[in-house]
């Protein structure tokens, strides 16, 4: 099994307060792995911390990437060599289109890849197999992004440039959060649907409904900094009827 | 991580790619300001008694004028009015006079103006042909189609060449909107004014192509006192673009302009500036000092656009003003201002309402990084007759890091109370978390700022000429360079 993360013995701070206190985590080529624990756990920090996030200091501890020391790189380095976080909370750019951010996306990546960037009319054509494969409307390419977009909107927003992308890992930080029925059920559809072999992820909730619709391999449970506790689905089935208590921490 | 005061510096410092000299014989009038220097440019352009005159009624006006010092323009240098050169002009071959002098040609070749008729502006390929007018210190030295634009009846030439050729549209028009008194700048304009362009579109005629006048200081020591005036007769209609650059030079340079429109009746003229004046150096060290007045008069029906893009000089000292004198006419302000480093702008309009049901709409963007400050200053005045007119206005202001500062001056006087005036006014950061949302989707930090402040300004960018907003967004693109925040 081809490992593509491999997290050892982090620990990271915020604000001089420190948050996470050792993650140990494989993920091998294929995987998918969801992260569940109460607030305040780490998650949200895991996740920050792998994307690169300013204001996150690590201060043991080492994270291998595809190989490659991973809190070395920038964070568009960390994008460009496949890492894709889908953000909890998407940030507003007026006046940025979709179309003009996501040819910016494209383009810087296939840049620092050394490959010629899209002409055009390939860039158009990408966009448009990307949202009918997304059943996105028309339209949408040409709204700012994320300016003024429900909740729904914005997370099926991030699944739609993660679908231009075309990324190896990805970390979807609570995609669920804020989602009705529908909502969840369009963007777990949307997740299925990028799904290959050798793609990898980690889906950080709080609920087990997205767990449901979209099958992890294996179930870790984040509490106070630490991964307390692994297993298959049967640890999120745990959680929802006992709560985060019953797991040992 | 580099954070984003780390960022700034680095997205703001860029070359300046218009700095370069072009090494030419040029002829100087004496350093200083008197009676005789005023003679002498009058003399050296063969200017008729009248205009001599109207100069001379200018200059001794000046003299007893004060430089305005309400702007909010720390940086604004004493000027010392008797160091300056006021006439430097290329030397003509005696030889060839009608052609344009080789070296002349390549400056504007590397700037990408066409002053021959083949080709377009700067690197675009165009959708249609741009007539231009090149102004070199202080003399026009081409504008092309002419013969294209004659036949429809359309005046384009330079300044000089109108007191010659049209004087009677001159004398009529000249000073018409800008009074020779009516600011320090402009009495200092009107009494030594060089070039610039003048342009007349008859009654009825829409103007086939966009007409530009493109602004080059060259000599060292000198200010550039262009004259541009613009009539729209009854009807007609034109699209009018103005860019400027200079060589880049530890000392400050003066450019004093006016700037006059005059829209006729049910006339539209929209006239649109990218200006990128040498803003001086990363210490604030040179860059042109921009002290220009704009103003258009609209008659009855009359429609006048104004479009800015202000990227650079060290200071900008700017208000494009619209009289909206005629019933049902209508103006609109729209204006990006960046300042970068040491740069300081004052920049804003004054829409003025005389005529019934007049309308206008005012929107400006600042964009302010490094050390330097931006303000928007405005008035809006509803005059006694102004029955049911109106004004809409919105000031956003954007910042890119803390050490810069950004200010808003609305002033509005409102003499009808069956008139209405809105203001918005807005004030924004690039946040570290729009930063970090495009570095994620793998776009580096200069090319983030650059899509973020694009984006700020895309209202006003997407009302350029074509040629004009890809060139004016890759000048807020690069003059960012170095400043991420």
């Amino acid at each position: 099994m081809e490992t593509i993360l491999q997290i050892t013995g982090l620990h990271a701070s915020s604000g001089g307060k420190e948050i996470l206190k050792g993650v140990d985590l494989t993920i091998n080529k294929g995987e998918v792995h969801a992260i569940m624990g109460p607030n305040g756990a780490g998650k949200s920090t895991l996740s920050a911390v792998l994307a690169g996030r300013p204001d996150y200091e690590v201060t043991a501890g080492s994270v291998t990437f595809m190989g490659r020391n991973l809190l070395e790189m920038t964070p568009e380095e960390r994008a460009w060599a496949g890492l894709f976080l889908s953000f909890q909370y998407p940030v507003e750019i007026p006046g940025v289109s979709i179309t003009n951010f996501m040819k910016g996306a494209v383009n810087s990546k296939r840049k620092a890849l050394g490959q010629d960037e899209l002409t055009p009319a390939q860039f158009l054509k990408l966009l448009k197999d990307k949202m009918s494969m997304l059943k996105m409307k028309g339209e949408f390419a040409k709204r700012e992004v994320n300016v003024g977009f429900s909740g729904g909107e914005k997370k099926r927003n991030e699944i739609f440039q993660m679908a231009m992308l075309d990324p190896s890992f990805c970390i979807l930080d609570e995609t669920d959060s804020g989602l009705d029925v529908d909502a969840l059920k369009i963007v777990a559809d949307g997740v299925n649907s990028l799904r290959t072999p050798d793609k990898s992820a980690i889906v950080i909730t709080h609920y087990r409904r997205l767990l449901d619709l979209l099958r992890p391999d294996r179930v870790h449970i984040l509490k106070d900094g630490r991964i307390v506790r692994s297993g298959g689905m049967e640890l999120a089935e745990q959680i929802e009827t006992k709560g985060f208590d019953s797991v040992d921490g | 991580m580099k954070n984003v005061q780390d960022i700034i510096p680095a997205v703001t410092q860029h070359e300046y790619r218009e700095g370069f000299v072009t090494d030419i014989q040029q002829e100087f009038v004496p350093k200083g300001l008197n009676e005789e220097i005023i003679r002498t440019i009058s003399s050296l352009k063969g200017e008729p008694q009248w205009l001599l005159d109207f100069r001379l009624d200018a200059f001794s006006r000046w003299k007893k004028m004060t430089p305005p010092s309400w702007g909010h323009l720390s940086r604004l240098p004493k000027i010392d009015f008797q160091d300056i050169i006021y006439y430097a002009a290329p030397k003509k071959d005696s030889d060839r006079p009608k052609e344009i002098d080789p070296a002349l040609q390549e400056t504007f070749d590397k700037l990408g103006i066409p002053v021959g008729e083949r080709e377009v502006l700067a690197g675009v390929k165009p959708r249609e042909s741009v007539a231009v007018d090149a102004v070199f210190d202080s003399v026009s030295v081409s504008t092309t189609f002419r013969k294209t634009l004659a036949e429809k009846g359309i005046i384009f030439c330079s300044f000089s060449e109108a007191v010659r050729e049209h004087p009677e549209l001159v004398r009529k028009y000249l000073a018409s909107v800008v009074p020779v008194g009516d600011n320090f700048y402009a009495a200092l304009n009107s009494a030594v004014f060089s070039d610039g362009s003048f342009c007349y579109i008859p009654k009825g005629v829409k103007c086939p192509m966009d007409l530009s006048s493109y602004f080059r200081i060259n000599a060292s020591g000198t200010g550039q006192f262009e004259r541009t005036l613009i009539i729209a007769d009854e009807g007609s209609s034109v699209s009018y673009m103005e860019g400027c650059t200079a060589p880049m030079r530890d000392e400050n340079q003066l450019h004093a302009a006016v700037v006059e429109i005059i829209v006729e009746k049910d006339a539209d003229v929209r006239y649109s500036t990218v200006q990128n004046w040498y803003p001086g150096d990363a210490q604030g060290r040179g860059g042109i000092l921009n002290l220009v007045t704009k103003r258009g008069l609209c008659k009855e029906g009359a429609h006048l656009s104004w479009t800015q893009v202000e990227t650079g000089s060290a200071i900008t000292w700017k208000y494009p003003s619209t009289v909206l004198q005629g019933d049902g006419s209508t103006s609109e302000f729209y204006s990006v201002a960046l300042t970068n480093n040491w740069q300081q702008a004052d920049t804003g309009t004054k829409m003025i309402h005389l005529g019934r049901n007049t309308r206008s709409r005012i929107v400006s963007k600042g964009i302010s990084a490094g050390h330097s400050e931006n303000s928007y200053r405005g008035l809006v005045r509803m005059g006694k007759g102004a029955f049911g007119a109106r004004n809409f206005s919105r000031c956003d202001s954007l910042l890119i890091g803390s050490t810069c500062g950004a200010h808003t001056f609305p002033v509005i006087q409102n003499f009808n109370n069956t008139s209405l005036v809105e203001h918005e006014a807005t004030t924004s950061r690039i946040s570290e978390d729009q930063l970090f949302y495009c570095n994620q989707r793998g776009i580096g930090p200069e090319d983030a700022v650059g899509l973020i402040v694009n984006g700020y300004a895309r209202e006003v960018l997407q009302r350029l000429p074509m040629e004009f907003a890809v060139e004016a967004q890759k000048l807020l693109a690069v003059n960012l360079e170095g400043s991420v925040g």
